[in-house]
Formats: C-alpha cells, sequence, structure tokens
C-alpha cells in the first residue's frame, strides 16, 4: 500500500516571497510596514492608522493584503492538508491526535474505515500510534476536525517519525516532488510528509539515520541555493563510506605512561584572566 | 532592600560621576542576545548582561494543563521565574519562592498584554526563564529574553519588550543597576516598555524617590529600553537573516 505525500496547498511557507522587486525582506513584531493602501492581513496588525507586522517572518504583499508569512511557529492547521500525528489521548469515542498545532485535534471513530464498538477505541489505535489523517475543517471554536478515511490515509506502521519545521515541507518534497523521490531512491525508504513537518520513515536503521541527516541538512539550510546538489552529494557518499564505520577497531583505554599528566604551572605563570566587568565581579541579586 | 550587615558602603559615585564599575549614570552594561539556541523549544533565547546569564524558553501555543485553567476565547499566558541554585553567592535553595512568584506573575501579565492571545483560543503559551547568574536586573533580563524567544517561536504579538532597571544611587538617577548598586543604593524601578505604543507593561519599585526623580528615572529608562530594543532586534535578525532573507530595511 504506498503512501504518497500530497501537497496540499501551494502557497505556505514558499520561497520567493517578498516585494514584487524579488527581494525578500524579513520583519520583527512591532516593525512598520508601509501599507501603500493595502489591507492589513495575516502577521499584520493595524493601529491608528498605521501597519505593523506582528510576527516575525517575510514580508508579502496579495493586493489587496499586504502579510507577514511566518518563518516560525507551530503548525497552523489548513483544510485539505494532510498530516502525520500521534495518538496522546484515547477515549471511548475518539482518540485525540498530537498533530504539531497549537490544539490537539480529536480523530472520532466513524472518521475511520474501521466499525469500531463503543469503547473499542483502544484495539485499533493506542497511546503513541502514529497515522496519516487528513484536515477537514476548522471550526470558530479552534477545534480542528480530522478524518483517516481516504486515499493514502490510514494507521502507520513501525518506522521513525522525524520533524521538520512546517516551512521547509515544500523543500522536502521539492519540484514536482523531486526532492522525496531522490531521497527514497538513495536510501530505499518508503517517506511519507505531512503538511505539518512531521515525516514518517520506514526503512533500515542505517538508512533511516542517512535520511535523519538530510532532513537535517534541509531543514537548516533549505533556504540556500544549491540544496539539491548538496543533497544528492550528502547521498552518493554515504554510499560509498558506508562500509567504514563498522571497520573501525575498538579503541582500548590510553597507556598512562604516553600521555603523562601534565601538571598546572607555577602560580606565577598563569596570565591574569579579564574579569567580566570593571568592579567587583561576584555574583549575586 | 540589601543586606547591609557591618561591610562598609561600597563607593557608589565618584566625584566626576562615574559609577563603581566606572560607568556614567546613563551607561548600560554589555549586553548580548542570542535567538534560538534551544532547538527543542518552539522559541529561547539566551542574554548575558553584565554578569547576569539568563536563559529563556517558549513552549507553545499548546494544550492547557490542567484543563480547568483553559479559557474559551483566548489563549492563557503562564510564566516561571527561577532563579538557580547556583546563581548567586549564597546558595539559593531550589524551588519557587515568594519573590520567584511575583516575578513570574508580573512577567506573565506583562506579556499577556502584548500577545495576541484571542488567536488562538483554549490554549497555553509558557514562558519560562532560568537565571543562572545573577547581579542585579535579573526580572529586566529574563524579560528581554522571554520578548526574543516570543518572536524565535513565531508567537503574534504587538512588539518587542525591551526592560531595564532604573534606580537612584549616592542621590543620583542611574541606569541600569548592578549588585552593589541595588544592595547599597537608594531605590530601584524595573520597567519594560512596548515601543510601538510607548506604554509601560512592568512597573515596580523598591525604595524612595520624589516625584520629579521619578519622573526622571523613567525618562531615562525609556531611553535605556530604546538602546535594548535595537539590540534584540538585532539578535532577531542575525539568528533569521542567515537563513531566510538578507537583513534589509522595510522599503519605504
Amino acid at each position: 500500500m504506498g503512501r504518497r505525500d500530497r501537497t496540499g496547498h501551494r502557497d505556505r511557507g514558499r520561497e520567493g516571497t517578498g516585494s514584487p522587486d524579488g527581494e525578500k525582506v524579513l520583519v520583527l513584531p512591532g516593525d512598520e510596514i508601509p501599507a501603500g493602501g493595502l489591507r492589513p492581513g495575516p502577521g499584520t496588525y493595524r493601529m491608528n492608522g498605521r501597519v505593523y507586522a506582528s510576527v516575525l517572518g517575510l514580508l508579502r504583499r496579495r493586493p489587496p493584503f499586504v502579510q507577514v508569512v511566518p518563518l516560525s511557529g507551530r503548525y497552523i492547521p489548513k483544510p485539505g492538508d494532510v498530516v502525520v500525528g500521534t495518538v496522546t489521548d484515547v477515549q471511548g469515542t475518539f482518540w485525540l491526535l498530537d498533530i504539531g498545532a497549537p490544539r490537539w485535534a480529536p480523530l472520532h471513530m466513524t472518521g475511520t474505515p474501521w466499525k469500531i464498538d463503543f469503547g473499542e477505541t483502544e484495539k485499533y489505535l493506542r497511546v503513541r500510534d502514529s497515522v496519516v489523517v487528513q484536515v477537514e475543517s476548522i471550526e470558530n471554536t479552534g477545534r480542528i476536525g480530522v478524518t483517516m478515511v481516504g486515499e493514502g490515509l490510514g494507521k502507520l506502521e513501525g518506522g521513525t517519525i522525524i520533524t521538520v519545521s512546517p516551512a521547509k515541507v515544500p523543500r522536502v518534497i521539492g519540484r514536482a516532488g523531486s526532492m522525496i523521490s531522490t531521497i527514497q531512491r538513495h536510501t530505499g525508504c518508503r517517506l511519507t510528509v505531512g503538511q505539518n513537518g512531521r515525516i514518517h520513515v520506514d526503512g533500515s536503521p542505517e538508512e533511516t539515520l542517512r535520511v535523519r541527516e538530510t532532513l537535517r541538512l534541509i531543514d537548516d539550510e533549505g533556504h540556500r541555493s544549491g540544496l539539491t546538489e548538496r543533497v544528492q552529494g550528502y547521498l552518493d557518499s554515504g554510499r560509498e563510506g558506508r562500509a567504514a564505520p563498522r571497520d573501525h577497531p575498538v579503541r582500548s583505554a590510553p597507556d598512562p605512561h604516553d600521555h603523562p599528566i601534565q601538571r598546572p604551572p607555577p602560580a606565577e605563570q598563569i596570565p591574569e584572566e579579564e574579569p567580566d566587568e570593571i568592579g567587583d565581579p561576584s555574583p549575586s541579586e | 532592600m540589601g543586606n547591609v550587615g557591618a561591610k562598609d558602603v561600597p563607593v557608589l559615585m565618584t566625584e566626576d560621576g562615574r559609577r563603581i564599575d566606572g560607568r556614567r549614570p546613563d551607561e548600560l552594561r554589555p549586553l548580548k542576545i542570542t535567538a534560538g539556541p534551544l532547538h527543542q523549544a518552539d522559541g529561547s533565547a539566551f542574554v548575558e548582561w553584565g554578569a547576569n546569564k539568563v536563559m529563556a524558553a517558549v513552549y507553545g501555543p499548546r494544550e492547557v494543563h490542567p484543563r480547568h485553567l483553559q479559557v474559551n476565547d483566548k489563549a492563557i499566558v503562564q510564566c516561571r521565574y527561577n532563579m538557580a541554585a547556583f546563581s548567586v553567592d549564597e546558595r539559593k535553595r531550589p524551588g519557587l519562592d515568594r519573590r520567584s512568584q511575583e516575578i513570574s506573575k508580573v512577567i506573565g501579565e506583562a506579556f499577556e498584554s502584548v500577545t495576541f492571545v484571542e488567536e488562538f483560543p483554549r490554549t497555553s503559551i509558557d514562558i519560562y526563564i532560568e537565571v543562572l547568574q545573577a547581579n542585579a536586573g535579573t526580572r529586566c533580563a529574563g524579560i528581554v529574553a522571554a520578548s526574543v524567544a516570543l518572536a524565535d517561536a513565531g508567537i503574534p504579538m504587538a512588539d518587542l519588550v525591551p526592560a531595564v532597571a532604573v534606580g537612584k544611587v549616592a542621590g543620583h538617577i542611574v541606569l541600569d543597576l548592578k549588585k552593589e548598586e541595588d544592595n547599597f543604593g537608594e531605590a530601584d524601578l524595573p520597567m519594560a516598555l512596548v515601543p510601538q505604543s510607548g506604554r509601560l507593561v512592568l512597573l515596580q519599585m523598591e525604595g524612595h524617590m520624589t516625584r520629579e526623580e521619578l519622573s526622571r528615572a523613567l525618562d531615562l529608562g525609556v531611553k535605556g529600553c530604546h538602546d535594548i530594543y535595537g539590540k534584540m532586534k538585532e539578535a532577531l535578525r542575525t539568528r533569521y537573516s542567515a537563513t531566510d532573507a538578507a537583513p534589509s530595511e522595510v522599503p519605504a
């Protein structure tokens, strides 16, 4: 049963935002934004006729709105997103899923492909199980409606969950799935990528480790150009050197006669240390 | 205020207007801010201010535990200010004491008034402030660290919140008290400012001052806060412009 990722919504976290000339402008909370007639959108607020940024992120002009796309922060769910979640609580008729959002998402037993009797929920999903679900709705109360009924959705068996920043998900997938295909091809692991930045990896322990390193590379440096080449380079080099770690001999304890303990020099030779600040350096309230 | 005991009171102000560490009355101690040092937390910051070393971590918005504390229409802000046992000269017994509880409360309330809590009903924004080394003004250093950590966590708010302790020492109004000035001075006034609106979200005082001195102290504090504000923004730009965007002014 192949589980493919879904790209879902296009706009979130995409690079290349900012002013029309392509320059990315970083704004911080409290920075004033010259709105030029645009209305305040997400990530901004209006006070006394002026518009300010409310989150740390990239400025984006989308007439008639001006908004700030956050560069950090938890995953904010949108209907249609396919996400990887973990069960944190089991109740009589539903489970609670941690999908990395500010709230947990309740999954009702009717939202699964199984026929479950009342109280039997534990038999199907237990705490710490991982699942792929789709966000159906966000209610006014903030409740996140999810379903496990649909193509590619369901329980995830075995494997590991690796988390990246939600803003980096498009980079993990790549143009038309190119990046994720590359990773899967080079490591033989099956990846399920959630819009919430949670990625399920199914493969051997050694290859899972390489996937983890690759994802860390994308998360830390995904903004820079040449990412595809660097990921390719990492995956290729790993392939050749893969046998090497097993060949390392077991290191024995160092022989004390080879490395005599260095005694500290006599007092007058120790150089004076600069104090942190002028005056009494002893700490107190 | 401090424990004077039988010790000689140190010279807190010389004739040419220099303080115990050589600073002028309106000079801040060296301040270094690092944004995002902790990967586990949603947001974090480390502040080194004079001899103070304070770490702040922010988690959230996230589910509230215990459930009965949650509020239907907004997020709650829970702050825990704590001093490590090794942060002070005389070992401080671990655990929250009345002073820590008070500071936790006032800092939490300060941030509750600037963060856009209505965007996240039934959740909690948790702020943890750990003082690793203390030398007066730790609650202000904590506020600076927590504010940067909140921005690092992507939590929407009106502005960053700089904070500083002004005071009266040897009859002079001075900015950014250090330990001896706090212990042997006449007044200590920690304050936190929202530059965007010009409002204070924290103001406390220990000691005595005339109304006129208070007015001068507030002016001096606001000025200091603006300098600190600049450093807070710089720390965040350094962290994020190394990542996703070239640092630049918002174009006019």
